[in-house]
């Protein structure tokens, strides 16, 4: 059993993933200028900071989506200077996107199974049979992502493409598909953005219900200061592509630093 | 009233994953089966062979495999009528190197050898994307052309730079020149197409076909759920070129006899068989069957009704009919961008609530 959210961070958990010394530019403009942090296993890790702050791109390259040209990232106990998308995925790194990428022709239960993409492996000439091998392994998988469908509370929309749903559900089709890799690390990109309050609170106890029950590590952007501070058991806080802040919700709340960020306070 | 689903109950997901899991579905897909296995061939002589069926046939499995490609993994291809020459001159160098084989392995190795040419020139995918993939799937129509055109080992150096089929033989029956019966060369061609459309659907409905809707809809995301985007877009291209080849080798091989590579595998082809998709449904089986159907039949039927029925001229009426094709095309691409198939479904779902819609 996981410990209830709000648990205090304590050393003793095992470093999932760290980030030293990273920096990324795009041409002129520096997005993260020299940010370490860690994420600890089975913890929920909040990011946070003003719009521009590098938030989306820290995550991008922790999914080897940007490759950073200083710096180097640590997960799983292999330090590299850069991930690559398809190997980061297949070493358990999932997410979702603020602007929800789905695929959108397909339905909801053909979104979230192709989260199962990587763990399919049967080739292609069962798949034309449709027998044997290829239909065991579509409905093994098809019982797992049930599960997760079960979980998500999403039946009713299983046959539906997903262009067609209201953005909450969109959102929650999102997470269905991350969940199906059966990551070890998650990353939320502004899960509840554009929600209203019901569908934050559904949110909210699918992201606590993930961590707790998958045991899954979380790293996750919001802006809802609220849900931050209930959910996450420890804050990093960038501004300007820096690291102003790092530690519990509690610490960050009375940083100076974070406070003058948020309100807008001149650098000089 | 008649077509719903109210009452069935699926206990296991295997039930639920069956390709049509209505039971009228089932019974109409089994009539048109049988319609098309034993009350067609009843009526078969060679005009309704030649002239309706087989064309139909043939260019419903090339549009399939467009629609592999285009519909399901989103490459726009025009390079159809190349891959469909391939198919037709390999099937032809098989057929004159190897007198023995068998014409279903003639036809396989002509759809392998298509598949890797697809391969080849699918190869651009990778740094490429919308019309500059068009343009590059273009410059392969029109070099394959020029290829078979040049190089005289293609036709076996004859003097008329044609090919023309040589009688072979599948299973024991004559299938190929116009000594074989229609009867015989319809059966061989419409056992193909249902063979490849139900391997067709169960790859879309698999896992490939998630991963290729996946790079369609959303390339990145699909990355980043760790679907490799060039892999499966090259698997696209091959799948997509292998029907294409076997649509190829069957136009030479049963259905015209004789084939030249501009003439009879022209950019005409590649713009028809694009059309057809388009018109039938893009990213649907159905559709690639419903768009053949149409494009292949309108132009008879139009040319029964405004020659024979009102009386007029030939050429007035081959004007009429590319008129509407134009209009027809316009307006799907407008009001329905998927296609007949779309239509169908459309129709399904009223039906399933008539006569009580709330």
């Amino acid at each position: 059993m996981n410990a209830a959210p709000n648990k205090k961070a304590n050393g003793k958990a095992e470093t999932l993933l760290s980030v030293e010394a990273v920096s990324l530019s795009f041409g002129g403009v520096k997005a993260i200028r020299d940010v370490s942090f860690d994420i600890k296993k089975g913890e929920i890790r909040a990011i946070i900071g003003p719009n521009g702050a590098g938030k989306t791109s820290m995550l991008n390259v922790i999914n080897g989506f940007y490759h950073p040209q200083e710096g180097t990232i640590t997960y799983k106990g292999k330090t590299r200077n850069q991930m690559r998308p398809h190997v980061a995925a297949s070493q358990g790194i999932a997410r979702t996107f603020q602007n929800v990428a789905l695929f959108k022709g397909m339905t909801t239960l053909d979104n979230i199974m192709s989260g199962r993409a990587l763990r399919m492996k049967c080739n292609i000439f069962w798949q034309m049979l449709y027998y044997g091998p290829a239909k065991k392994e579509e409905l093994e998988h098809r019982e797992f992502v049930e599960k997760i469908i079960d979980f998500l509370e999403i039946q009713h929309i299983r046959r539906i493409p997903v262009g067609k749903l209201p953005y909450g559900l969109q959102k929650r089709v999102e997470l269905g598909r991350a969940l199906a890799m059966e990551p070890d690390l998650l990353l939320l990109d502004e899960p509840m953005a554009g929600m209203n309050l019901e569908e934050k609170e559904d949110m909210c106890r699918f992201v606590v219900d993930v961590s707790e029950q998958y045991g899954t590590t979380i790293a996750l952007i919001e802006h809802d200061m609220g849900v931050v501070m209930d959910l996450a058991d420890r804050v990093v806080v960038l501004d300007y592509g820096r690291k102003i802040a790092d530690g519990t919700p509690k610490q960050v709340q009375n940083n100076q630093d974070v406070i003058d960020a948020y309100l807008g306070v001149s650098h000089d | 009233m008649l077509y719903r689903e109210s009452g069935l109950f699926k206990t296991s997901y295997a039930a639920d994953q069956v390709i049509f899991p209505i039971p009228q579905d089932r019974w109409g897909i089994l009539a048109i089966l049988a319609i098309a296995f034993v009350g067609v061939p009843l009526i078969m002589d060679d005009y309704w062979a030649n002239a309706v069926f087989i064309p139909f046939l043939i260019y419903s499995l090339a549009a399939l495999g467009l629609n592999i490609l285009t519909g399901y993994c989103g490459q726009l291809s025009l390079g159809t009528g190349g891959f469909l020459a391939v198919g037709g001159y390999s099937s032809y160098k098989l057929m004159t190197s190897f007198p023995e084989l068998d014409m279903l392995l003639v036809l396989g190795g002509a759809g392998a050898t298509t598949a890797l040419v697809g391969l080849l020139f699918g190869l651009p995918c990778l740094r490429i994307k919308g019309f500059y993939l068009v343009v590059a799937t273009l410059a392969a129509q029109f070099f394959i052309i020029w290829l078979f055109y040049k190089v005289p080992w293609f036709y076996n150096y004859n003097a008329t730079g044609q090919i023309s089929v040589v009688p072979r033989e599948a299973l024991g029956f004559l299938v190929t020149t116009q000594r074989a019966d229609p009867v015989v060369r319809y059966l061989f061609v419409l056992s193909i197409v249902v063979v490849f459309a139900l391997a067709a659907k169960n790859m879309v409905r698999g896992r490939f076909g998630r991963m290729w809707m996946a790079i369609r809809d959303m390339d990145i995301a699909a990355e980043l759920i760790g679907i490799r985007p060039y892999m499966m877009k090259l698997t696209a291209f091959a799948v997509s070129s292998f029907y294409i080849g076997v649509a190829g080798a069957l136009i030479f091989a049963v259905w015209l006899g004789a084939a030249e590579s501009g003439e009879t595998y022209g950019i005409d082809e590649s713009f028809l068989v694009l059309f057809m998709i388009i018109v039938g449904g893009l990213g649907s089986v159905l559709g690639s069957f419903l768009g053949a159907a149409f494009i292949v039949l309108m132009p008879i039927g139009l040319k029964n009704l405004l020659v024979d029925g009102f009386g007029m001229t030939a050429v007035l009426a081959k004007h009429i009919e590319i008129t509407a094709f134009g209009v027809l095309i316009i307006f799907f691409l407008i009001v329905e961008p998927h296609g007949l198939a779309r239509l169908w479904q459309i129709i399904k779902e009223k039906l399933r609530l008539w006569p009580y819609p709330h």
